[in-house]
């Protein structure tokens, strides 16, 4: 019987089995931030034991609030450094080199298909964007994951989720991923890996399939995985040339993670994505989306576009496109945070961030902030936000506001007319 | 080990997530004493009032399905514990946050709806509480005059994860 790639990961990685069903896995990379790392080097400093497992399999980052807005963000910002700093950990990026987390460690070429890892954050599952098992986990595991390196876990199963047809125009990975979470509800995929398969991967970028394996987490799921394949080791290339001959024997060594043909999914689904329209949500539950022709025209007061979501370059670029040579409504307050330093650059040198400015966007430094209501965009009482990000809970982007999740193209429509809007116009 | 049981606060929905819980802006606190006063603060449901005395009383949550989606913030099962809330009863969890509450040696009970429902049947009765033994996997509800007592299925990972304290303790002498 043939295995998943989550199996095959399980086994490889299989440190011990404490008892039937629970296993504890090595962990490849454990990557920290400063808002759930502190409590746990807090409490390893009071249990005399602060010592990492590793320095060079740790990475951390301030991102969530940078810069430090106010004291206490201040002191969060310094314990993760001054513990970055004590255990000689190399990559810790602050303030000039930071960016959001998901997608300034993929771009750092940290993580590599079959690899194990964890972070105390919901949208680890990116990363399994690069056929890895990545997995949100909460400050005690991440705790017991710099210490010791390891980190259990009920073996996931997996549901296959076939995505066929041709996306059509206007019509991107992000749209996709609310779509299935929409077929398959906010817990759907509770204790499962979430396999993307099909056509519409394979034609993928990596920043696509990461934008699809991040949201796993809003049906539940352990991990996103998507098949590591030339696109992966395109992708990889600058960071392993020096290991490997050449990319076809990356890819053939790459591929030992692919499930294989004849392994068993819990469920397999599948999805024709070629009559797929934008896909926006409406309620307080990342599972209530609705096609766009059915809520055009619902006015919002701010544009969001950023977040490990959709705060990459391919995300920029797309909304640059539509809003080139246009202003925003003036109801309306447009915001950009480029999730990292590197795609900032990049995005300057393409001119991407002139058209944002001449639009009328204000254009932030990479930070979580808005995504989570913590700084640099937060919404007041009765405040709408056309948002690129990931969570439309209530209050998530500030007490009694609310949140529309969209593709950065349905966002940057949106913004021109000060409502949401239908991108395939513009295209 | 700690103790479960006591007085219920009810949360009549499912899908309660930990932005509800916690929200976001009070994750910048260090300790965990800290997030107390901020219990659920965001979370909607008519006759709930999180600064109410059922909220403050409360030993033991009873929910529906998915308690705990959203974020890994283990500030979750922190602002819990830190107001004497140990255990949770669900029909369902988000597996962050189940696995964040046995990592902190609480419980996170899950219990088939018909279950559920029996336990929401109590809502009503002023003095109904629930004793929880979950060395033996059972669980009492008391209130009104009635008493029923359920039994309940934890993996034997999480029930030693509670009887230890917590996976820290647990890891340290293992691994």
């Amino acid at each position: 019987m043939g295995k998943t790639t989550a199996e095959k990961i399980f086994a490889s990685h299989l440190v011990d089995e404490p008892f039937s069903g629970t296993k504890v896995l090595r962990l490849d990379v454990v990557m920290c931030h400063e808002i759930t790392t502190p409590i746990a080097i807090a409490d390893l400093m009071a249990r005399g034991k602060d010592r990492v497992f590793d320095p060079t399999k740790i990475k951390a980052v301030i991102d969530h609030v940078t810069p430090s807005k106010d004291s206490k963000t201040a002191t969060q910002a310094k314990m993760l450094r001054d513990w970055a700093r004590r255990h000689a950990i190399q990559d810790f990026f602050d303030v000039g080199h930071n960016g959001v987390c998901h997608a300034l460690f993929p771009e750092k070429g940290y993580i590599r298909p079959g690899y194990t890892v964890i972070m105390g954050d919901s949208h680890t599952c990116t990363h399994g964007a690069f056929g890895a098992f990545a997995a949100g986990v909460g400050t005690t595991d991440l705790e017991v994951g710099i210490l010791k390196g390891v980190c259990a876990f009920r073996e996931p199963k997996s549901i296959r989720i076939n995505l066929n047809g041709t996306l059509p125009k206007g019509v991107y990975a992000k749209d996709v991923i609310l779509y299935v979470i929409g077929q398959l509800g906010v817990n759907g995929a509770t204790d499962r890996v979430m396999e993307f398969r099909g056509p519409v991967v394979d034609a993928m970028t990596m920043e696509s399939r990461m934008t699809l394996c991040n949201m796993a987490i809003e049906a539940g799921g352990t991990s996103g995985i998507c098949m590591p394949d030339m696109v992966t080791v395109e992708y990889l290339w600058p960071f392993i040339e020096n290991e490997y001959p050449s990319k076809e024997a990356a890819l053939a060594e790459f591929s030992i993670w692919r499930s294989d043909d004849d392994a068993v999914y819990e469920r397999v689904l599948d999805f024709d994505v070629s009559a797929l329209e934008p896909i926006v949500t409406f309620g307080y539950k990342p599972d209530q989306v609705k096609p766009i022709s059915e809520i055009a025209g619902s006015p919002v007061d701010q544009v969001y576009l950023g977040s490990c979501t959709n705060g990459r370059l391919e995300d920029l670029r797309i909304a640059a496109r539509i809003l080139k040579g246009k202003k925003i409504a003036p109801s309306v307050r447009g915001i950009l945070s480029p999730a990292t330093p590197k795609i900032y650059k990049d995005a300057m040198a393409e001119g991407l961030i002139d058209i944002f400015m001449e639009a009328g966007f204000c254009v932030t430094n990479p930070t979580c902030g808005a995504c989570l209501g913590m700084s640099n965009g937060v919404l007041a009482e009765g405040e709408v936000c056309a948002s690129t990000t990931n969570r439309n809970f209530m209050g998530r982007m500030g007490k009694g506001g609310m949140v529309h999740l969209m593709s950065p193209a349905t966002s940057a429509a949106t913004a021109i007319e000060g409502a949401i809007a239908d991108p395939r116009k513009y295209l | 080990m700690k103790q479960f049981g006591g007085p219920v606060l009810y949360l009549d929905r499912a899908d309660i997530n930990t932005d509800e819980i916690i929200p976001a802006k009070y994750l910048t606190e260090i300790t965990k004493e800290d997030l107390k006063p901020y219990i659920l603060e965001d979370l909607k449901l008519p006759g709930f009032d999180p600064k109410g005395e059922k909220t403050r009383s409360a030993r033991v949550i009873v929910s529906r399905a998915n308690f705990g989606c959203g974020s890994s913030r283990e500030h979750a099962p922190w602002v819990f514990e830190v107001n004497g809330i140990t255990a949770v009863i669900a029909e369902s969890f988000a597996r962050i946050f189940r696995q964040n509450m046995f990592n902190c040696g609480m419980a996170a009970i899950e219990l088939p709806k018909e279950k559920i429902d029996l336990l929401f049947s109590f809502d009503n009765c002023p003095d109904t509480a629930i004793g929880i033994d979950v060395e033996k996997q059972t669980l009492t509800i008391s209130g009104g005059g009635r008493k029923e007592i359920i039994t309940f299925d934890v993996s034997p990972f999480d029930k030693a994860l509670v009887l230890a304290g917590g996976w820290v303790d647990y890891a340290d002498q293992k691994y």
